[in-house]
């Protein structure tokens, strides 16, 4: 281009970045699905980076796991090694939703930041980066799943379901989570700052992790709290991952903790991408 | 290419809530310049430039950009232009390399690709020794290089830059002003936000001021100068603690300058100018130096306005 020879002054620097100007050609667009994949890779690059979110979320319920095992274990189920089969199931899932919530936060950094602005000015599938961070999400329950089922084993966790009972346990976990997650980026959405999202995540989530069957057995509660805790989704996906996990699993908790996350999406998936056009 | 204009509004506006943000502006840019958008903070301009770069929807008006509708055809918009919006907006957690090659991935270049177009925008941006940092250990400059570097991963036809070197050292400012430069000499349209009235001043071709949401003035920065009518004395003293006494001496038109020892006229001529020069020698204030030039875009804007642009932000500042 003749425009590159007017100003014969310029210094090294700047021709460089004529040069860097003159190769900028578009490639051609690529599909969605590489899209989405390239923003799975963004997702993994952020787990290596900052992997101090998710060991966060992972210390409390291993921090659970051992305290409620050794300390309360003998007091509530006559002896340590029972309530182990008892609760590690329970924090499986404790601790994949806990992991969830971090799905709101990541949206919401993005959006305080200006980097969704970015995402949004490209020509891309408009979802790509919702659908791109769901893949990276995955990888991180799988590996919160891994760390409190390995360190299970360890204390003494006995399976009767099998690997293949402990693998569709954090399969169910963390189809749950998916569903769930999607709440949480629309939280992510609506508030302001990170922190923000973090606090109101973990607000909703709390009640309704402890006022479930994780830690005790529902019939031994006040039969209001009893009432509540039958109904919590959360009590629903502990049956199921305790029965996956003991080789004594029933269907009906786990078709009810499948519609939840179903439901789950359907409701809060949309309302997500629609906020996110309007970011 | 084509010869749409690069940018073309009409009535474009947009309210939030009770507040009219973009009450009705009207645009015509041509391609191949640097076209100025001025105004103080809260005039409408981001909001302006989120509406053109597709990423708000306007509530009345209509626009083009490069010849296509930015509502009907806003997926083509989004191929031919970029946006680099007031946060430096690359992910901090991940590396000034893996930005990049995010970028190059999501526009299509194949792995390999990517990594080599985000070697050489590192290099050419003087970045590649912290390619391998994280973003938020960068400084304000870098990050702001980086951010620029990613919207040029293709080059755009038309380039949004919203206010690019609002808290940026100078050195750091005049790397980005020789970038803007260098887009423009390489075909990029490139339309600039700013409050600054000397990067306006320095970049832009045309320039369009911006207030409450509406363009008041429209031309070269020539133009806009000339339809002040006055020239300006700038005078700069030896002693910014003269400048109180200096400026009751010159009367009620004074206007004092960010620079401390330095204060403006309005002049209409050579003779009144060398008369307040001499009033001010006699009255023993010491003269560093002086000129006679046109009135800068300060004076532009207060003469459009009514109010300087700084008190403008400041205004804006404490309503907000």
């Amino acid at each position: 281009m003749s425009a590159v020879d007017t100003t014969p002054e310029r210094s090294p620097e700047l021709e460089q970045v004529h040069a860097a100007l003159v190769s900028g050609e578009r490639p051609a667009r690529p599909g969605a699905v590489a899209q989405c994949l390239t923003f799975g890779w963004r997702g993994m690059l952020k787990i290596k980076h900052v992997p101090e979110q998710l060991i966060d979320v992972t210390i409390t319920p291993v921090l659970f796991l051992l305290m409620f095992t050794y300390l309360f274990g003998g007091a509530v189920a006559g002896s340590t090694g029972d309530y182990l089969q008892f609760l590690l199931p329970g924090m499986l899932v404790q601790s994949v939703l806990f992991v969830s919530v971090y799905s709101g936060v990541a949206l919401n950094t993005d959006k305080t930041k200006g980097v969704v602005d970015r995402f949004r000015s490209l020509p891309i599938w408009r979802p790509a980066p919702l659908v791109g961070a769901v893949i990276g999400d995955s990888v991180r329950y799988v590996v919160a799943s891994v760390i409190v089922v390995v360190l299970g084993f360890i204390m003494g966790f006995d399976a009767d379901g099998g690997a293949p009972g402990v693998l569709a346990a954090i399969g169910l976990v963390t189809l749950f989570a998916f569903g769930l997650s999607w709440a949480f980026t629309t939280i992510g959405l609506l508030m302001r700052a990170p922190s923000a999202v973090m606090n109101t995540g973990f607000m909703l989530l709390f009640p309704l992790v402890f006022l479930s069957n994780i830690f005790v057995a529902p019939d031994t509660l006040p039969g209001w709290l009893e009432a509540f805790v039958d109904v919590n989704p959360i009590s629903h996906l502990t049956t199921s991952a305790r029965g996956l996990m003991g080789g004594d699993a029933e269907a009906d908790s786990i078709v009810i903790s499948l519609l939840t996350a179903a439901a789950l999406t359907a409701v809060f998936a949309p309302l997500t991408v629609r906020l996110y056009r309007k970011a | 290419m084509s010869t749409a204009p690069a940018i073309e509004a009409e009535g474009l506006a947009k309210s939030f809530g009770e507040t009219r943000a973009v009450d009705g502006v009207d645009l015509h840019v041509a391609q191949g310049a640097v076209y100025g958008v001025l105004g103080p903070n809260g005039a409408g301009k981001t909001t302006t430039i989120r509406m053109l770069a597709t990423l708000l929807a306007p509530d009345g008006g209509r626009a083009s950009v490069l010849g296509h509708d930015i509502v009907a055809e806003a997926d083509t918009v989004r191929s031919l232009v970029s946006l680099t919006g007031q946060l430096a907006s690359v992910d901090e957690e991940l590396t000034g390399r893996e930005n990049l090659v995010l970028m190059a991935r999501l526009l299509g270049h194949s792995r390999a690709g990517a990594k080599a177009r985000a070697t050489e925008l590192l290099e050419a941006f003087g970045l590649i020794e912290a390619a391998a940092k994280q973003v938020k250990h960068y400084s304000g400059g870098m990050r702001r290089r980086l951010d620029i570097a990613a919207s040029i991963v293709a080059t755009p036809r038309l380039m949004f830059l919203d206010e690019p070197t609002t808290g940026l050292d100078p050195r750091s400012r005049n790397q980005v002003w020789d970038i803007v430069r260098a887009l423009v000499g390489q075909g990029t349209t490139v339309l600039l936000c700013t409050q600054y009235l000397e990067e306006a001043d320095q970049l832009a071709d045309r320039i369009a001021v911006i207030d409450h949401g509406r363009v008041i003035a429209e031309g070269t920065p020539a133009q806009l100068k000339a339809s002040v009518g006055r020239g300006a004395l700038h005078v700069r003293l030896l002693e910014p603690g003269d400048r109180p006494r200096s400026a009751d001496l010159l009367g009620d038109d004074v206007q004092l300058l960010p620079d401390p020892a330095a204060l403006s006229l309005p002049c209409a001529s050579a003779d009144q100018a060398s008369e307040a020069i001499a009033a001010l020698v006699t009255a023993g204030v010491r003269v560093a130096g002086f000129s006679l030039g046109q009135p800068s875009l300060d004076e532009v804007f207060l003469a459009l306005t009514g109010h300087p642009a700084e008190a403008g932000a400041e205004q804006e500042e404490v309503a907000a």
